[in-house]
């Protein structure tokens, strides 16, 4: 009797639900706090959707399923027989009757002749000890099965998350913060982890246990029983009660402490710009009061919690009294052995922990039903981009790339694009120009595929993008962002990241045609520098020719360029110029341009306003025709030079 | 033990609930064991068995005494658990609001050279499960383990009264179990930490798909992403198993230790009673008491593993709340109000002091001169590395000079206040951070007494009023997280209307105007002049216009002044500004030169 939990008693204070740390947890640590506040925390305690979804993932682990739930009833029984030993051993001193003894015992002790109250109590002992292997033994497959199938589970679940990620068009990522999914797959797969290992299986074992307990009082005296389970009732409502009370607790203390963790994130990241301006004392005041509110918030749902203890012990009191006076009365009576008196109070105490742990698991599986709920929600996501079923791979191409009539929305009734029309011959170079929000960054995407159009089509060499495997197409056109993303790992593999069968001295070239060889061998393991995140130990210049090296070594016929803007030195200015003409050679190239120098060398400038193309032509075009460009183009530069024309300035030099 | 006595000294404060706490914990751990005595008394006082008739016979009035004071005692019992569990959770639960407040207080002070090599993560995961595990050690694991003791003493004390053999043979197990627990902590704890890695390894990979999906999805990669994922994922789930199945084995395991126990007493209490040593009552209590002693041992593995990361967490606190600030104030400081703007560097050497680091760096700065009048614009010019950041975030103070000294209308920096100093001295960042709030909040986040009017005015000159405008919101529209985006250029704006309502006299600007179109980069411009005019100013110059229209021009190479004078003084020098000149900004002139036409 003293495994599972013990024998009620003080034991149970440790297995009191901690508040704060129980379905608060450490404040979801550092994932965005935020997004608790419009999640449902809690599901329902049984959504018959979820539940039979999960089964299905449940068919992989037949047998585990089943090793573990036949071994979890075997160790539910011997952990209720252990009492009932008890009143053997005590039942058989007292009176050295046979006929007192449990039906199992008795049998054994028929089977092998045992007599004498010295060998039956023996006999007792060694069953005990026999059951307390049997106990470890299925304990150990209940265990050991179950976490099996739920780490199992947990592995093929991240796996399909993650599949399925990948496979979300990028308008996806466009409208959820990564933030948010990264906590789906962490978060909550973490939170389905606990209920699988343990939960599920403690709630079987509870019910089974608690009807074992009432099957086997019931049999040792029905009176008794009865009068005792009616405390049950009572405890059943205070509880069920209690739970809702607790469960607005534990929200409040979610939401408090996200609150707490969101607000430490903006403080820390933005501690200089907050010291600049002199905040710390304002700044401290709100983080006090939030975390005012966060104590505040935990302390009364440490009192809700722990304001139960004193109701449960006082119907466990209630019960166990009712025991010794009703079975006391019942023992003089004749109706019952003082040994059954004893298991029968033991028994009682043992009530309580099924009753404790159900209530507990009932908060558990409210938030798994959750988890479980969010989880499907990604895995439902639809996948807008699909290969065609008859899509072909695109041959290697010349990059004659065609807009016809291309119209195009992110969203619904807010079209970005409309009726574009360009056509660019291989190897030309394009320069995009116009203000923000003009759609240029949409132009290139839509080559990329990485959205649909709405109306009209994109082919390149005449095969149109929908027609063509995505893995196809994308392989032939190389793409350097604004932000070069770097991946944690060496350099090598960074550059390397298109072209799995690269060569070591083609990738030496790559890395020279874009001047980022020396860099590269200046740092103390050359190639085999290890990049942290996001490359955050090299500069904004050394990253962007790391990024152009990725795209000479994948070799692309196209080349989609948004040109990085930000602060560069000059010396790292001068070759990426340099880079950039050798990256654009002889292939057909889409630039978001910015540097002057590259509007100059494209082939064609294409200008946009508002979603439509205004302005075709190459530099000088543009400027004779006084129009956008040159409204643009003279903004920008024009009042660089007010203080005199800059010929003269340059012919002081 | 340092850090032991440490994080108990952190509930010194809150002394009188700790009292309060520790007489309900002696109250509630007398009042479970007075329980099986009543239970074995009734069963030995009020009940007997006769042993040849078999017949119990009893005094109903004691047994209703009894189970009234088992009714009573129960109820006390519960009482005194909660009040027990309610103060060392209320003393936790405060200890964690007052090391996050200490926390963000000392983190909020530090200077910059402290965040320069700070990650946000990391901050982040000290105040953040640092603290709960702290929390955790004190009310979880400190609390109880000491009821554990105290439960464990004088249950040992009662045992032995009543049969002394009979206690050793259930204390036989004792050293097992303890072995078990100490091989499972030892097993357990390594795994433990190679787990917490994994995951965080394994949330990299996340993190870099789904933020470089982009990248991802355009080199054609997912399949080769999918592998990484799959490898971490498995490894991840190695471990876990071979958690599980210590775990599987090591709990059973113990608890089949306490059966043995259990079976050992009624097996040899058993015998002792028949021998007439024993009577079955006590058998009964002690048998009782046994299931008592047992929860709280195996408990014991837990509480060593609460209490050790709760001192690993503590240090990791306590790391943070000993690290000074490189930037101190003086206790006597003054107050820098109504000041000209004439900033003097005399001297000045900077190097970083990067704690930890072996290298000993060299100086960033070495012997800087300059010398300011009252709303003039000095340029700074040079090289990434050369220095001109670290120069002008000497002068908020952001980190102190190394040596030399740098003053304003004759003042020493560091006789000043911090606060009074940075009010005189505005920044706008090349980076602009926006804090969670409306517009209003972040263009009034240094001057939080600012008027309506005021705020208008700001943001008219800083060029942003009509955008502001034309939001269905307008000033009230959130940004942050989850609010609207700002695009750079915006943003820049914002920033600099932010420090145009701060009005200070000393501005300094890092001048570059990144990843903005044409017309903003205008806009930008314009704003910044009539932030410029009649301060002192100091801009990290990228634009030629900027260059030209300071008054002094600083090249730094290497951490030296190695050029200074006006525009036409060093073109004619023709030296390394004459360089920067041909490569970049002249690039600039040309193309308007031989094209517009004005």
């Amino acid at each position: 009797m003293f495994g599972g939990g013990g024998m009620g008693g003080p034991g149970g204070f440790i297995r009191a639900p901690m508040p704060g740390g129980g379905p608060g947890g450490p404040g979801g640590g550092l994932t965005r706090a935020a997004d608790l506040t419009d999640e449902a925390v809690f599901g329902k305690v049984y959504d018959h959707k979820v539940v039979t979804r999960m089964a299905r993932y449940l068919k992989n682990y037949k047998a585990g399923v089943a090793i573990a739930f036949v071994s979890m009833v075997i160790a539910t029984l011997t952990l209720l027989f252990m009492p009932l030993l008890f009143a053997d051993g005590i039942n058989i001193i007292e009176t050295n009757d046979p006929t007192k003894l449990d039906i199992i015992v008795r049998y054994f002790v028929n089977a092998f002749h045992v007599q004498g109250s010295s060998n039956i109590l023996t006999t007792v002992f060694i069953i005990f000890v026999i059951n307390g292997l049997i106990a470890l033994g299925s304990q150990y497959l209940q265990q050991y099965a179950m976490s099996n199938v739920g780490r199992g589970l947990l592995l093929t679940l991240r796996m399909q998350m993650f599949e399925h990620l990948e496979q979300l068009s990028l308008s996806f990522y466009d409208r959820n913060e990564v933030g948010r999914i990264m906590s789906r797959l962490q978060n909550d797969v973490g939170s389905l982890q606990e209920i699988l290992s343990n939960g599920v299986l403690l709630v079987f074992a509870s019910l089974i246990s608690l009807i074992g307990i009432i099957i086997i009082i019931m049999y040792m005296n029905a009176r008794l029983a009865l009068l005792t389970m009616t405390v049950i009732p009572v405890l059943a409502v205070v509880m069920m009660v209690w739970q809702t009370y607790l469960k607005k607790a534990f929200i409040r203390v979610r939401q408090a402490i996200s609150v707490v963790n969101a607000d430490l994130q903006e403080n820390i990241s933005g501690a200089k710009v907050i010291q600049s301006l002199s905040r710390e004392k304002i700044n401290y005041q709100r983080f006090d009061n939030l975390n005012w509110e966060n104590l505040d918030a935990n302390i009364s749902a440490t009192r809700r919690a722990t304001g139960l203890q004193p109701v449960v012990e006082l119907l466990l009191g209630a019960a166990i009294a009712l025991v010794i006076i009703y079975g006391g009365s019942q023992a003089i009576a004749g109706n019952l052995l003082l040994g059954s008196l004893v298991a029968f109070v033991l028994y009682v105490q043992n009530f309580f922990n099924p009753i404790r742990d159900l209530s507990m698991q009932y908060v558990e599986l409210q938030r798994a039903m959750a988890s479980c709920q969010r989880i499907f929600e990604v895995l439902d996501t639809k996948i807008e981009m699909v290969d065609a079923p008859d899509a072909i791979e695109l041959p290697r191409i010349q990059g004659k790339i065609d807009y016809n009539h291309i119209s195009f929305q992110y969203l619904k009734d807010r079209e970005v694009l409309h009726d574009v029309d360009l056509h660019i011959q291989p190897g030309e170079t394009i320069a995009f120009v116009g203000s923000t929000g003009a759609g240029k960054s949409t132009m290139v995407a839509l080559v990329d595929r990485f959205y649909e159009v709405s109306q009209g089509s994109l082919t390149i060499d005449g095969y149109d993008v929908r027609k063509v495997t995505q893995e196809s197409l994308r392989k032939q056109i190389g793409v350097v962002l604004q932000d070069p993303f770097l991946f944690s790992g060496t350099i090598k593999e960074n550059i390397a990241y298109a072209r799995a069968d690269y060569t070591q001295d083609k990738l030496i070239e790559a890395a020279k045609a874009v001047g980022a060889h020396d860099f590269i061998m200046r740092l103390d393991k050359g190639y085999d520098t290890m990049l942290q995140e996001r490359g955050s130990n090299l500069s904004q210049g050394q990253r962007q020719l790391i990024s152009f090296a990725r795209a000479v070594l994948s070799d692309p016929r196209i080349l989609i360029l948004d040109e990085a803007t930000a602060s560069i030195d000059t010396q790292t200015e001068v070759i990426i110029q340099q880079a950039l003409k050798q990256l654009l050679k002889g292939r057909t190239s889409l630039v978001i341009a910015h540097r002057l120098s590259t509007i100059h060398d494209a082939n064609r400038v294409v200008v946009m306003e508002n979603g439509r193309i205004v302005e075709i032509g190459n530099h000088k075009e543009l400027i004779e025709k006084k129009g956008v460009y040159y409204h643009l183009y003279t903004m920008s530069y024009a009042y660089n030079d007010e203080n005199g024309p800059p010929q003269e300035k340059h012919g002081t030099t | 033990m340092r850090i032991v006595s440490r994080l108990i000294g952190l509930t010194r404060k809150y002394w009188k609930w700790l009292i309060v706490a520790f007489t309900c914990l002696i109250l509630a751990t007398a009042a479970s064991l007075i329980v099986p005595i009543l239970i074995g008394d009734a069963v030995n006082n009020a009940l007997h068995t006769d042993a040849t008739t078999l017949k119990v016979t009893g005094n109903m009035h004691l047994l209703v005494m009894y189970g009234i004071g088992i009714l009573v005692l129960s109820l006390l019992r519960g009482l005194f658990t909660f009040g027990q569990n309610y103060y060392s959770e209320f003393i936790g639960q405060n200890v964690a609001y007052d090391l996050r407040n200490s926390l963000y207080d000392r983190i909020q002070h530090l200077s910059f050279s402290f965040h320069d090599t700070a990650q946000t993560g990391q901050l982040m995961s000290r105040a953040t499960q640092d603290v709960e595990g702290v929390r955790f050690s004190l009310s979880g694991g400190m609390v109880r383990m000491i009821y554990i003791v105290t439960l464990f003493t004088s249950i040992s004390i009662i045992m032995f009264t009543i049969n002394w053999r009979l206690t050793l043979v259930s204390f036989a197990c004792l050293p097992f179990i303890g072995y078990v627990a100490i091989v499972l902590v030892t097993k357990l704890r390594p795994l433990w930490t190679r787990i917490q890695q994994q995951m965080a390894s394994m949330g990299t990979v996340l993190q870099e798909n789904l933020s470089g999906i982009r990248v991802v999805k355009a080199f054609s990669r997912q399949q080769y992403e999918r592998q990484k994922f799959e490898k971490e994922a498995h490894i991840l789930y190695d471990d876990q198993i071979r958690v599980a199945r210590i775990q599987a084995f090591g709990g059973p395991f113990m608890t089949f230790l306490t059966t043995i126990a259990s079976s050992l007493v009624l097996w040899y209490g058993g015998m002792q009673v028949i021998q007439g040593h024993l009577t079955a009552g006590q058998l009964t209590t002690f048998y009782i008491y046994l299931g008592l002693l047992i929860p709280p041992i195996r408990m014991l593995g837990p509480i060593v593993d609460l209490t050790s990361r709760g001192i690993a967490s503590g240090q990791r606190i306590f790391e943070i709340l000993d690290t000074q600030s490189a930037v101190q104030e003086k206790p006597n400081a003054q107050v820098l109000a109504n000041i000209n703007g004439d900033v003097k560097f005399t001297g000045v050497n900077f190097k970083y002091q990067r704690i930890g680091s072996r290298e000993t760096p060299g100086n960033i700065l070495e012997d800087i001169n300059l010398e300011t009048k009252s709303g003039e614009m000095v340029a700074l010019l040079g090289a990434t590395g050369s220095g001109k950041t670290t120069l002008v975030n000497l002068i908020p103070r952001f980190y102190d000079v190394t040596a030399g000294s740098i003053t304003i209308d004759g003042i020493d920096i560091r006789d000043v206040t911090l606060d009074s100093l940075r009010k005189n001295v505005g920044i706008v960042q090349q980076d602009v951070f926006l804090f969670t709030g409306t517009i209003r909040d972040n263009i009034a986040y240094g001057a939080v007494n600012a008027t309506e009017e005021d705020i208008i005015n700001a943001t008219k000159s800083a060029q942003l009023h009509d955008y502001i405008k034309s939001l269905p919101n307008g000033y009230d529209t959130w940004v942050g997280e989850r609010g609207v985006t700002l695009s750079g250029g915006q943003k820049q704006r914002l920033s600099i209307a932010r420090t145009l309502l701060i009005n200070p006299r000393i501005l300094i600007l890092d001048d570059s105007t990144s990843s903005v179109d044409t017309e903003t980069e205008y806009l930008i411009q314009q704003a910044l002049r009539e932030l410029m005019k009649g301060r002192t100013t100091f801009v990290i110059a990228q634009r030629l216009q900027t260059v030209k229209d300071a008054e002094q021009i600083f090249v730094l190479d290497k951490g030296k002044i190695v050029e200074r004078g006006t525009h036409l003084q060093l073109l004619k020098e023709g030296k390394i500004y004459g360089q920067i000149y041909e490569l970049q900004l002249r690039a600039q002139e040309e193309a308007l030169g031989s094209e517009v036409k004005r």
